[in-house]
């Protein structure tokens, strides 16, 4: 066949490949983003606690040692125990269970509602994108908690529940941002072409669309992860969230708060450190995940 | 019977500033493995014609309001969404003009090039790949084992467009609708691949619609030609009756508007006087007369109808005997 070869110059724009050793990266990277890093050992700590729970423990979390009651943390007890003799370190490392479970279910169920609603919703365009972000405006509206207070309140408490509660307001800021971002990619020819080779909306938004907000759907993830396990904690702190006796760090603030504040303040101070730490973990690790992804962020 | 035989297509775009008459009227027919050129300025409707054969007229505000498309004994416009699909990218493919934006950044060469395959001929992703293989040595590209699991920012803008023409190859398609393919890349490369695209369609039997506004690319590439103004096909023939004895002023316009090389060097370039008119507020007289040198009264009564003039050379326009003069000057 006589078809005109690529020349040699062309066949030289070549691929780099990346052949730095993962630890050589890593180094970099913890020089880069100090911050992050320090964030990403947070999460790690917390994944490590989570999983290894019942190792790391000699106690179980939900057995009431009466004889033990209000302990203060000392040899025995590392971090003393609450009203009902449960010891404290026990309880937070299952608690990390509970955050981990609702924190990565509520933002991946609500990252990608709002990953598939907002590209959709900036590919068909027209009538159907304007109703779409009039439904997300009126959800908006409400500050996050309230609207979760008020599915928790119209579907009950519990853990799947509570899920439910959080991921409903994740979906339409993720949907927002990622429509912002989707109009963009919408305009750009491959979408046209992928239109041009006879491909479904579904393929096309799935397949040819989604991959290209990655960068905002993945900061806005780690955020969300943050985000709801505060929201968990103050669900389950108001009572509306997490019932007793499954652990978790806001159910264990709100039973030590209130009435042990001066008498024992360990069995607050302890869930309240850990759910602070969680938070400024996955926030820290968050805004490093921003800068690396989104070059415009990143400081001069 | 032809392959693709377009009748007084009629796409119009309403927005705020009024109707946009962009396809006013298009008739033309595409024998099976011929190459048809549509000329025309930007704004011409030559775009808008492709898009509205692919039906991938966006609406709102564009809108295909008259004609019928033939293709292959089908009418395109009466099929349903699904039908329409399963056409596009499998009976009619299309080349882009810019190929550094027209492939998917995120997906590698091998998955964008297997995709129409696995979709439209359910092929396996083996065979596929195989086939992925073939095609990349068609369009000449080296290694295309390696090339399938890079992705396209790892290629050139010439080789990305050789990906380009593969994928629309990629299920056999009758038909290749090209929209300006060669605008984007560099001068050297233009012809590379235009001389691949001429060769595979010739090879395969393929026939292409290859848009453009570069006379040059027609002279060498296309066996006929329509010339398109505002909206409507002006002049169409066989690619050598319009370059050597072009019966429309806008035509012979357009030639005299190619640099030459026969011309002394400090030669000002002889553009189009004027402006496209504003396609909202067309009058019943001829579109281009406002800008035409043999313009007469009789231009703004009514749009003149395209007319035989002989071999299947037709021509709009009330003065196309009264040109000879100047067609000598520009011709030779």
């Amino acid at each position: 066949m006589t078809t005109v070869s690529e020349s040699a110059v062309e066949a030289q724009v070549e691929d780099l490949e990346d052949k730095t050793p993962f630890w050589q990266k890593a180094k970099t990277m913890a020089r880069k983003q100090p911050v992050g890093v320090a964030g990403l050992a947070v999460v790690i700590l917390m994944i490590f606690a989570a999983i290894f729970a019942p190792w790391l423990t000699p106690y179980h979390p939900e057995y009431n040692d009466f004889a033990n009651m209000l302990t203060p943390p000392g040899a025995d007890y590392i971090l003393g125990t609450d009203q009902f003799g449960r010891d404290i370190f026990t309880r937070i490392l299952y608690g990390a269970r509970t955050a981990l479970f609702v924190g990565f279910a509520a933002a991946t169920v609500g990252a990608v509602f709002g990953l598939v609603l907002g590209v959709a919703s900036a590919y068909f365009g027209g009538m159907f994108d304007l109703i779409f972000q009039r439904i997300m405006d009126v959800f908006m509206a409400f500050p996050l908690i309230i609207l979760a207070l008020a599915v928790v309140a119209t579907l009950g408490t519990g853990t799947q529940n509570v899920i439910i509660a959080i991921t409903i307001p994740f979906i339409p800021q993720c949907a927002r941002v990622v429509r912002s971002n989707a109009l963009a990619i919408r305009e750009i020819p491959y979408v046209d072409a992928a239109r041009a080779l006879g491909f479904g909306h579904m393929r096309i938004i799935m397949r040819h669309m989604a991959p290209n907000v990655m960068a905002p759907f993945l900061i806005l993830f780690t955020a969300f992860v943050g985000q709801a396990i505060l929201l968990e904690a103050s669900l389950s702190y108001l009572g509306m969230g997490v019932q007793e006796p499954t652990p978790a760090w806001g159910l264990m603030l709100q039973g030590g708060a209130e009435e042990y504040a001066e008498s024992a303040p360990w069995v607050a101070i302890w869930p309240g450190v850990a759910i602070s730490l969680a938070v400024f973990g996955f926030n820290l690790f968050g805004d490093s995940v921003r800068d690396t992804l989104d070059p415009r962020l990143r400081s001069r | 019977m032809a392959l693709l035989e377009i009748k007084d297509l009629q796409t119009q775009f309403f927005t705020s500033a009024g109707t946009v008459k962009a396809v006013d009227g298009v008739s033309y027919t595409v024998e099976e493995g011929e190459t048809v050129a549509v000329v025309g300025e930007s704004g011409s409707g030559k775009s808008v014609t492709a898009m509205s054969i692919m039906r991938l007229i966006p609406w709102p505000p564009g809108k295909i309001v008259g004609g019928s498309i033939n293709f292959d004994g089908k009418d395109l416009l009466a099929l349903t969404d699904d039908e329409m699909r399963s056409i596009r990218g499998r009976d009619i493919g299309m080349i882009f003009q810019e190929p550094m934006t027209s492939l998917n950044p995120v997906l590698t060469i091998g998955m964008q090039l297997t995709e129409p395959m696995i979709a439209h001929l359910g092929m396996s992703e083996e065979a596929a790949m195989e086939k992925a293989k073939k095609l990349l040595g068609m369009v000449g590209m080296s290694e295309p084992d390696r090339r399938l699991a890079q992705y396209p920012h790892h290629l050139s803008g010439g080789m990305r467009q050789r990906v380009v023409i593969a994928m629309a190859l990629a299920c056999d398609p009758k038909l290749i609708i090209a929209d300006e393919p060669t605008t984007a890349l560099d001068v050297t490369i233009q012809a590379q691949i235009l001389e691949l695209m001429k060769n595979l369609t010739r090879e395969l039997g393929v026939a292409m619609i290859i848009i453009t506004h570069n006379l040059g690319v027609v002279a060498r590439y296309a066996d006929r030609v329509n010339v398109m103004y505002a909206g409507r096909i002006i002049e169409s023939g066989v690619a050598s009756d319009i370059y050597h004895r072009p019966r429309h002023p806008y035509t012979l316009a357009l030639l005299k508007s190619v640099p030459r090389m026969d011309r002394q060097r400090e030669a000002k370039l002889d553009p189009v006087d004027g402006q496209p008119p504003d396609l909202t507020k067309l009058d019943a007289g001829c579109s281009f007369r406002p800008r035409c040198r043999f313009a007469k009264d009789h231009c703004a009564t009514s749009f003149p109808a395209l007319e035989d003039i002989g071999g299947g050379h037709t021509s709009a326009c009330f003065e196309k005997d009264n040109l000879d003069k100047e067609v000598k000057d520009v011709v030779g």
